[in-house]
C-alpha cells in the first residue's frame, strides 16, 4: 500500500510530508527530489523505481505531487487517489498552488490523515469529508450525539456521498451533456479515427433522498426496454446512437445498468459527473479542414486552409480557432483571411486564426505566405498537424436525454413538482487535420 | 486564515522561542507554536527537542490542537521511546470518548506510532474498538490489526485478534468489510502458508454482496481479494464472473482493472465453447479502450496492462487498432506504450493502416520515440510476411531522409528483415552502402558489418568497405569489433584469393593488440580454424543460421501467466514479478493462473490447481536479455546456442585446454600462412574438434548461474590413472533439485561405452536419482557433458570430512573409485526461510556452545548484496539491523536433512579498509558448521 505521500513545489522544496509506512524513510523524500524534480531529462514515466522504492507523480501546474511505496501496490488505484486527492483539495480551497497548500498545510494534513489509513485510500467523498474536517478547524466538538453518529454513518456508509434532511425550498436540476470530439484526418481527407468522450454533468438541487432514473437514446437501453412498447422502438429507433462503453458514478447502481440497463441513482448534493461514455459510430463532425501546404523554393512555403461547418445553418458555433504550425526557420508571415483574425504567432510557431462565430453549413478561407531561413539542416520540418478548437451546441455523437424521472417516497414532491434543465455542449478534444 | 507564515521562521533560537510559546498560557498562542512546528517538521528540521513541550499540548479539548500533537507524536515517537509513553494515558482515555471521531482517532494514531511500549497498551483499548458500535470505529480498528501485525505479529496472533478480523467480514457496514478485507489481504501476504483467508463459496457470497455497496476504494480492496480465490469448478468461475462484470463500468479505472484481473484470471477456468465466455470476451474490451480516455498517467498503467493481456488473450483488442494510434500531443510516455501494442496488434488485416501510421511518426520530434517507430516498421514485415516488400520500401524512404538516427535504426532492423527473409530483398543494399559514412552508432555499424559479410559475395567492393573499418578498429566499441572480425572471415572465405592480407590483419588486431577477452577468443578460434581445416572453418562460420522468430520481445509464458494474476498492480507496470523490486518475504508468494478445466469434469481438486500452467499453444521466444542484436551478432559463431552468449565465457578448464598447445606457436610465427597450404603445428595437443566443442559446451555450465552458486568444475579423476577416463565436474542446485554436473572425456586410444555410477553411503544419503547415460560410445578425443540428478534418500554413514562423497564409476574398461568433496549448499532447500519469532526462539533455545565464530576475510560486500547473493543459494536474512554502523544480516537456512542452521552476519559497510565479515553460526548439529562457514564463504566471493 502507500507508504507515504509527499507534495513539492516547483523547486522541489518539500512543502507536504506524510508518512504511513515504516519501511519509508526521509531519504525517498530527497531521492524524489534529486531523482525526477531535479532530473536532467524529461520525464519519461509517471512511475520511477529508485533504490526498490517506487514513486508515482502527477503534476498540478507546477506542484507536483508523489505517493511513495515499497511494496507491490494497486498502481491505477494509486493514480486514482492521487487525482482524487487534488480534486478534494481543490474543493476545499481553490486552485493546487504553493501559495495555497501553505496557506492550509494543517487542513492538508487533517485530511491526509482521514483519507488515507496505513496507506489504504478511505472515504474520500467531499461532500461527506465537509461535514466533519472544515478550514475552520474540525467541526465536531460541539455536535449532539445524533448528529456525529450521523457523521459516521454516512463517511462509512451505503450512501457515503449524501446526507439525509437536506431540505430546498425550490427543487431543481441541471443536466449538462458535455462532449469533446476527437479526430484525426488524413491530409486527403479520410478519417484515421474519430471518436466522442462524452460527460453527462447533473447539479441538483433536490430534498431528502431522491430516487432518479435517467434515460437516454442509447440504442441497447432502448432495445431492452422497447420490447414492451414497440411503438417507441420505431419512433426514437432510428435516432438512437451506439455507445461504445460508458462508466458512472458510484452512486449509480452497476448491478441493475448490468442486467435491466437501467441508470438508477440517489444523487450527491451538488454538481457531479453522472457518466462517462464513449462513441465512434456515426459521429458528426462539426467541422472539416482542408489543407493546401506548397513549398516553393527552398526559402518559401504557401498555406491555403479551408474550414467547413458541418451542421443545421440555424445553429451556430463558437469560439473557433485553427492553429496553423509553421516552420521553426519562419522568418516571416503574410496573412489573408475572409473572416475572423489571423495572426502568425512566433513564439508558437503557429499562425492562430480565431473567429468568434460561425453558422453551420458556411466556409471560410486563409491563405498564408511563409518566408524561410535558408538552413543547413538536413532534416525536414516534421509538419505538425493543424490543430482545431471550437464549441458547438450540439452533441455530435448525437445522444438525447430521454428523461430524468425523480421519485421522493418520503416527501411530498413529484417529478413534475421538480424543474429540470438540459443544455448540450460540444467541444472539440485533440481535432487534428494532417497536412 | 494564512498558514504560509509558519514555513517562513528560520532565524537563531528558533527552538527555544518555540519551547517559551508551547508552555503558553495561551490556548491560541500554543495552537501557532504547534502549527510552527509541524511546518519545520515538513520542511525536514530536527523538531525531537521540543518533543516534552509538544506532548504536553495534547490534553486538549480542542480536536485540531490535538490532531497537530498526534502528527507530531507519530514522527518522532521512534526516537524519544520513553517520552512517548507519557502520552499512552491521553490515548487510552480518548479510546473512551462518547464521541466516535474520536474514537477513531485515538485508535489510528496509536496503531501508528512504533513503539513496543505503547503497543502494549494498546491491545485492550483495540479489542473493544473492533466491536464498537460505531461503524466508523470499526474501520478503522480493523486497518489497526494491520498496523499492529506489522510492528508485532505475535502478539497479533496471540490475542486472537485475527479471528476478531475474520469476524469483521461478516459485518453489516460495507466499509468495515473492506477494511477488513485490506488488512486481512495484508497479514496473509507475509504468511503465505497460512489459511487466514480461507475463502469458500459462503464467505465469496458475502464479499461479492459487499461488492455491491461499498466505496470505490473498498472495491478495489475486495477484488483485490477476490482474484487469490481458486474457485472449484468452472460453474462457480462463471457465476463469480458473472457478479464482477458491472464493475466494468465503474468510473474508477482501478475498479476497472481490478475487475479485469479477476475476469482474465478466472476465464482460464471456463470452456472456450461456452456461449458465455464469448460474451465475456466481448464484454472486455470497450471497458479496455475506454481506460484510455482517462489521464495519461493512467493511460500508462492501462497501456502496460493492456500489453499484458493482448499477448495472453490477443483476440480481445484484435479489432480495436485504432485507438492506439498515437496522438501528436500525448506525453511520450503514452506514445512508447501504444507503439508497442500497434506491432502485437499488426496483422494482414490492419497492416496498411498501421504502416502509414508509423511512417507519420517517423517524422517526429522526440528521437526515442523516431526510433522506436522505424523499429516498428521492421517488426511488422517480420512478423506479416505480406507486408514485407511495403516495409522495406517504406524504409528505404526513410533512408532518403538522410536523417541520421533514422538512418541507422532503419539500417538496423533491415539486418533483422535479411535474417527473415534471405535473398529477397538484397538489391537494397546498394543504397544502404551509400550511408557507411554517417553510421555513428556501434548498433548501426555492426549491423552494416554483418550485411556485407554476410553478402560478400555480391558486394564487389566489400573488402574495401571492411578495410575502412578496419583504420580505426581499436576506437570502436566491442559489438563492433566482433562483428568486424566475424565479417572479415566470412569475407575470407568467400574470396580467399584476394583478401588473405585483410583477414591476417584483423586476427593480429584481434589477438595481439586487445586486451578484450572475447575479443582475442574469437580471434584465436578463427586463426586456428582456418589454419587447420578450412573446410570445417566454412562449416562453422558458414553456418545456415536459424531464422529468427516473429515476435523478439513477447513475455516469456510462465512470467506472462504470473503477470497476468497481478493486473493493475507495480508487478504488471514494471513487467516483473514483485519479487524482483519488493524486499524481504511480503509479496514474494508466487501466484498462477488456475488451469483450465474442461465444462463437464466440474470437481477436480483445488489443491491440484496452482501448480499447472495453462496448456495451448506458446510461440517461440527468444529470450529478450538485454538487446536482440547482440544476440543475433553471436550467433553466427556458428551452431545457435541455447544460454547466453559466447561472450561471458569465463576462465574454465576447456579454454584453457584449447590454447594451451597451438597458442605459443601462433603468436610466436607471425607469418601466418593462410589455410590452403597451412600446416598443423606440430606441437598441436588435442585435435582441434574437441578443443572446440569443449569451448561450446561452456556456455551450458555458465547458464546454470541462476541457481545456486556454481563452483566451476574441477577434475576428479585424471586421465593417468583411469586409463584415459577423465572426469571433471561439480554440484549444482537449481529449483529444489540437486545434480551433479560431470563431464567426460576419453582420453584413450580405444571407444569407451557401458558407463555406470555408484556412490558409497555419505552423510546426507546424497544418491543417484537415475542412472549415468552416456547415449552413444565415447569415442577418443571426444567429450560428453552429463547432467546426473541427485537425491537425498540414499543410505546415510557419517563420513570425514563430513562432506566427503566416494564414487564408484565402471565402464567397459574397468571401475574406477574417487573422492571428493561437495559444497554445503547444494543442500540448502527452499523454504528454508524461519520467520522472525521462530527465529528468535531457536536463536535462544540452541545452547551457545554449540556457537562458532568465522571470519570471511577480504569481501567487499554490502549487506543488500550479499544478502541477495546468500539468498539465491538458499541462505534466507529473516532480519536486518543496524548497530553503531554495522550492518547485522540475520540468516536461516536449512539443510535437505532438515536441520535448521541460524547465522549472524556482520557488516561494517561504511568502512573501506575494513572488509572481512564476521559470521556467528548457531547449529543443533555444530559439525556442520565449519562446512556452512566455508559454503558462505564461496558464495560471498563468487
Amino acid at each position: 500500500m502507500i507508504g507515504g505521500l509527499f507534495i513539492y513545489n516547483h523547486k522541489g522544496e518539500v512543502l507536504i510530508s506524510r508518512v504511513y509506512r515504516d519501511d519509508i524513510g526521509r531519504n525517498a523524500v530527497d531521492a524524489f527530489r534529486v531523482n525526477v524534480i531535479h532530473a536532467r531529462q524529461q520525464v519519461r514515466s509517471p512511475v520511477t523505481n529508485i533504490a526498490r522504492t517506487s514513486f508515482f507523480h502527477v503534476k498540478r501546474s507546477n506542484i507536483w505531487l508523489a505517493a511513495v511505496t515499497k511494496q507491490n501496490v494497486n498502481a491505477a488505484m494509486v493514480f486514482e487517489f492521487l487525482y482524487k486527492m487534488c480534486d478534494v483539495m481543490a474543493a476545499y480551497f481553490g486552485k493546487i498552488s504553493e501559495e495555497n497548500i501553505k496557506n492550509n498545510f494543517v487542513l492538508i494534513y487533517e485530511l491526509l490523515d482521514e483519507i488515507l489509513d496505513f496507506g489504504y485510500p478511505q472515504n474520500s467523498e467531499t461532500g461527506a469529508l465537509k461535514t466533519f474536517i472544515t478550514q475552520q478547524g474540525i467541526k465536531s466538538q460541539h455536535q449532539t450525539k445524533e448528529e456525529q453518529s450521523q457523521i459516521t454513518s454516512q463517511v462509512t456508509g451505503q450512501i457515503g456521498w449524501r446526507r439525509e434532511g437536506i431540505k430546498y425550498r425550490r427543487n431543481e436540476l441541471f443536466l449538462d451533456v458535455l462532449e469533446s470530439v476527437n479526430l484525426l484526418m488524413s491530409p486527403q481527407g479520410q478519417v484515421l479515427s474519430a471518436h466522442v468522450s462524452g460527460r453527462v454533468v447533473m447539479k441538483s438541487y433536490l430534498s431528502g433522498m431522491p430516487e432518479c432514473k435517467f434515460g437516454m437514446n442509447d440504442k441497447i437501453v432502448i432495445e431492452k426496454q422497447g420490447k414492451g412498447t414497440a411503438d417507441e422502438t420505431s419512433k426514437s429507433g432510428k435516432q438512437s446512437i451506439a455507445i461504445d462503453d460508458c462508466t458512472f458514478h458510484q452512486c449509480v447502481r452497476l448491478s441493475k445498468f448490468d442486467s435491466e440497463c437501467s441508470i438508477s441513482f440517489i444523487p450527491p448534493d451538488g454538481e457531479f459527473e453522472l457518466m462517462r461514455y464513449r462513441t465512434t459510430k456515426d459521429i458528426i463532425l462539426p467541422f472539416r479542414v482542408i489543407p493546401l501546404v506548397r513549398e516553393v523554393g527552398r526559402t518559401k512555403l504557401e498555406v491555403k486552409v479551408v474550414i467547413k461547418s458541418n451542421f443545421k445553418p440555424s445553429l451556430l458555433a463558437q469560439k473557433i480557432e485553427v492553429r496553423i504550425p509553421t516552420p521553426l526557420n519562419t522568418s516571416g508571415v503574410q496573412v489573408i483571411c475572409m473572416k475572423g483574425k489571423a495572426k502568425y504567432k512566433a513564439s508558437e510557431n503557429a499562425i492562430v486564426w480565431k473567429i468568434k462565430r460561425m453558422a453551420g453549413m458556411k466556409e471560410s478561407q486563409i491563405s498564408a505566405e511563409i518566408e524561410l531561413l535558408p538552413t543547413n539542416d538536413k532534416k525536414k520540418w516534421a509538419r505538425p498537424p493543424i490543430s482545431m478548437n471550437f464549441e458547438v451546441p450540439f452533441a455530435p455523437s448525437g445522444l438525447k436525454v430521454r428523461y430524468l424521472k425523480v421519485f421522493e417516497p418520503k416527501l411530498n414532491y413529484s417529478d413534475h413538482d421538480v424543474i429540470k434543465w438540459v443544455r448540450y455542449i460540444g467541444r472539440s478534444g485533440i481535432y487534428e487535420t494532417r497536412c | 486564515m494564512t498558514d504560509s507564515k509558519y514555513f517562513t521562521t528560520t532565524k537563531k533560537g528558533e527552538i527555544f522561542e518555540l519551547k517559551a510559546e508551547l508552555n503558553s498560557d495561551k490556548k491560541e498562542k500554543k495552537k501557532e507554536a504547534v502549527k510552527k512546528v509541524i511546518a519545520s517538521m515538513t520542511v525536514g528540521k530536527d523538531v525531537s527537542a521540543l518533543f516534552p513541550d509538544v506532548v504536553n499540548c495534547m490534553q486538549t479539548d480542542n480536536l485540531e490542537l490535538k490532531k497537530l500533537v498526534y502528527l507530531y507524536l507519530m514522527n518522532y515517537a521512534k526516537s524519544q521511546p520513553d517520552m512517548a509513553i507519557m502520552a499512552v494515558n491521553t490515548f487510552v482515555k480518548d479510546c473512551e470518548d462518547p464521541n466516535p471521531l474520536i474514537r477513531a482517532l485515538a485508535v489510528r494514531t496509536m496503531g501508528c506510532i512504533r513503539v513496543d511500549k505503547i503497543t502494549e497498551y494498546l491491545w485492550e483499548p483495540l479489542r473493544k474498538c473492533l466491536k464498537d458500535e460505531d461503524p466508523y470505529v470499526r474501520k478503522t480498528a480493523a486497518v489497526c490489526v494491520a498496523k499492529l501485525h506489522d510492528i508485532n505479529a505475535q502478539l497479533v496472533e496471540d490475542q486472537g485478534f485475527l479471528d476478531t478480523l475474520k469476524d469483521l467480514i461478516s459485518d453489516s457496514n460495507p466499509m468495515v468489510v473492506a477494511n477488513a478485507v485490506a488488512a486481512l489481504s495484508e497479514i496473509a501476504e507475509s504468511h503465505p502458508s497460512s489459511n487466514l483467508l480461507d475463502l469458500n463459496p459462503q464467505s465469496i457470497n458475502k464479499l461479492l454482496t459487499a461488492l455491491n455497496e461499498c466505496t470505490e476504494w473498498g472495491q478495489i480492496f475486495i477484488l483485490d481479494c477476490l482474484a487469490n480465490y481458486m474457485p472449484k469448478d468452472d460453474r462457480e468461475a462463471q457465476s463469480i464472473c458473472e457478479r464482477v462484470t458491472p464493475r466494468l463500468s465503474h468510473a474508477n479505472s482501478a475498479v476497472v482493472l481490478s475487475a479485469v484481473k479477476v475476469l482474465m484470471k478466472f476465464m482460464e477456468m471456463l470452456s472456450k465453447d461456452l456461449d458465455y465466455y464469448g460474451t465475456l470476451l466481448k464484454k472486455l474490451a470497450p471497458p479496455l479502450v475506454t481506460l484510455l480516455s482517462a489521464e495519461p498517467e493512467l493511460q500508462y498503467v492501462a497501456l502496460r496492462n493492456i500489453n499484458l493481456i493482448v499477448q495472453k488473450r490477443p483476440e480481445i483488442l484484435k479489432h480495436e487498432m485504432k485507438v492506439f494510434f498515437v496522438k501528436y500531443n500525448d506525453p511520450i510516455y503514452v506514445k512508447l506504450e501504444k507503439l508497442d501494442i500497434m506491432i502485437r496488434l499488426a496483422s494482414q488485416a490492419n497492416i496498411a493502416q498501421v504502416l502509414a501510421e508509423l511512417k507519420e511518426y517517423a517524422t517526429e520530434v522526440d528521437v526515442d520515440f523516431v526510433r522506436k517507430a522505424v523499429r516498428a516498421i521492421g517488426r511488422c514485415a517480420i512478423k506479416v510476411e505480406q507486408s514485407a516488400e511495403r516495409c522495406v520500401s517504406t524504409l528505404l524512404d526513410l533512408i532518403q531522409t538522410k536523417v541520421n538516427y533514422v538512418v541507422q535504426e532503419a539500417i538496423v532492423v533491415i539486418k533483422d528483415i535479411f535474417r527473415k527473409y534471405p535473398n529477397k530483398y538484397e538489391s537494397v543494399i546498394a543504397t544502404l552502402c551509400e550511408n557507411l559514412d554517417s553510421l555513428d552508432e556501434p548498433e548501426a555499424r555492426a549491423a552494416m558489418i554483418w550485411i556485407v559479410g554476410e553478402y560478400a559475395e555480391r558486394i564487389d567492393n566489400a573488402d574495401e568497405l571492411l578495410e575502412s573499418f578496419l583504420e580505426g578498429f581499436h576506437d570502436e566499441s566491442t559489438q563492433v569489433q566482433l562483428q568486424l572480425l566475424t565479417a572479415i572471415v566470412k569475407l575470407f572465405l568467400k574470396k580467399p584469393t584476394e583478401t588473405q592480407e585483410l583477414v591476417q590483419q584483423v586476427l593480429s588486431l584481434a589477438t595481439q593488440d586487445s586486451d578484450n577477452p572475447d575479443l582475442r577468443d574469437r580471434g584465436y578460434i578463427y586463426w586456428r580454424l582456418l589454419s587447420t581445416d578450412p573446410v570445417a572453418a566454412k562449416e562453422v562460420v558458414l553456418a545456415e543460421k536459424p531464422l529468427i522468430s516473429e515476435e523478439t520481445d513477447l513475455i516469456e509464458p510462465t512470467l506472462l501467466d504470473e503477470l497476468i494474476c497481478y493486473i493493475g498492480t507495480l508487478a504488471s507496470v514494471y513487467h516483473k514479478p514483485p519479487s524482483a523490486f519488493v524486499e524481504g518475504g511480503r509479496g514474494v508468494v508466487h501466484k498462477s493462473l488456475p488451469p483450465r478445466t474442461a465444462s463437464s469434469e466440474s470437481a477436480e481438486s483445488p489443491e491440484t490447481a496452482p501448480t499447472g500452467a495453462p496448456p495451448g499453444e506458446q510461440p517461440d521466444v527468444i529470450p529478450a536479455q538485454g538487446d536482440l542484436l547482440g544476440d543475433l551478432l553471436n550467433l553466427d559463431l556458428g551452431p545457435p546456442v541455447s544460454g547466453p552468449p559466447l561472450a561471458t565465457s569465463s576462465v574454465q578448464m576447456g579454454a584453457v585446454d584449447l590454447l594451451g598447445g597451438g597458442l605459443d606457436s601462433l603468436i610466436g610465427g607471425t607469418n601466418f600462412v593462410a589455410p590452403p597450404t597451412a600446416a598443423v603445428p606440430a606441437n598441436l595437443g588435442a585435435p582441434i574438434g574437441s578443443g572446440l566443442s569443449d569451448l561450446f559446451d561452456l556456455t551450458s555450465g555458465v547458464g546454470t548461474l541462476s541457481g545456486s552458486y556454481v563452483a566451476p568444475k574441477a577434475v576428479w579423476l585424471p586421465a593417468m590413472k583411469a586409463k584415459g577416463l577423465e572426469i571433471s565436474g561439480t554440484f549444482t542446485r537449481q529449483v529444489g533439485s540437486i545434480s551433479m554436473d560431470l563431464q567426460l572425456t576419453n582420453k584413450a586410444l580405444q571407444v569407451m561405452t557401458d558407463f555406470a555410477i555408484q556412490f558409497n553411503r555419505n552423510s546426507f544419503g546424497l544418491a543417484p536419482a537415475a542412472p549415468l547415460q552416456v547415449h552413444a560410445p565415447l569415442s577418443p578425443n571426444q567429450t560428453v557433458e552429463i547432467s546426473l540428478p541427485l537425491s537425498t534418500v540414499g543410505s546415510v554413514m557419517k563420513m570425514e570430512p563430513l562432506n566427503n562423497l566416494q564414487v564408484a564409476v565402471k565402464n567397459n574398461i574397468d571401475v574406477f573409485y574417487f573422492s571428493t568433496l561437495y559444497p554445503l549448499h547444494i543442500l540448502f532447500v527452499e523454504d528454508g526461510k524461519m520467520d522472525r519469532q521462530m527465529f528468535l526462539a531457536t536463536w535462544k533455545d540452541i545452547p551457545n556452545e554449540n556457537e562458532a565464530q568465522f571470519q570471511i576475510r577480504d569481501c567487499p560486500l554490502n549487506a543488500e548484496a550479499a544478502s541477495s547473493k546468500l539468498q539465491s543459494s538458499n541462505i534466507f536474512t529473516v532480519a536486518k539491523r543496524n548497530v553503531e554502523g554495522q550492518d547485522m544480516l540475520y540468516q536461516s537456512l536449512k539443510l535437505t536433512n532438515g536441520i535448521w542452521v541460524l547465522a549472524e552476519l556482520r557488516i561494517q559497510p561504511g568502512n573501506p579498509s575494513c572488509t572481512d565479515l564476521e559470521l556467528s553460526l548457531k547449529c543443533r548439529a555444530p559439525e556442520v558448521s565449519q562446512h556452512v562457514y566455508q559454503a558462505y564463504e564461496t558464495i560471498l566471493k563468487n
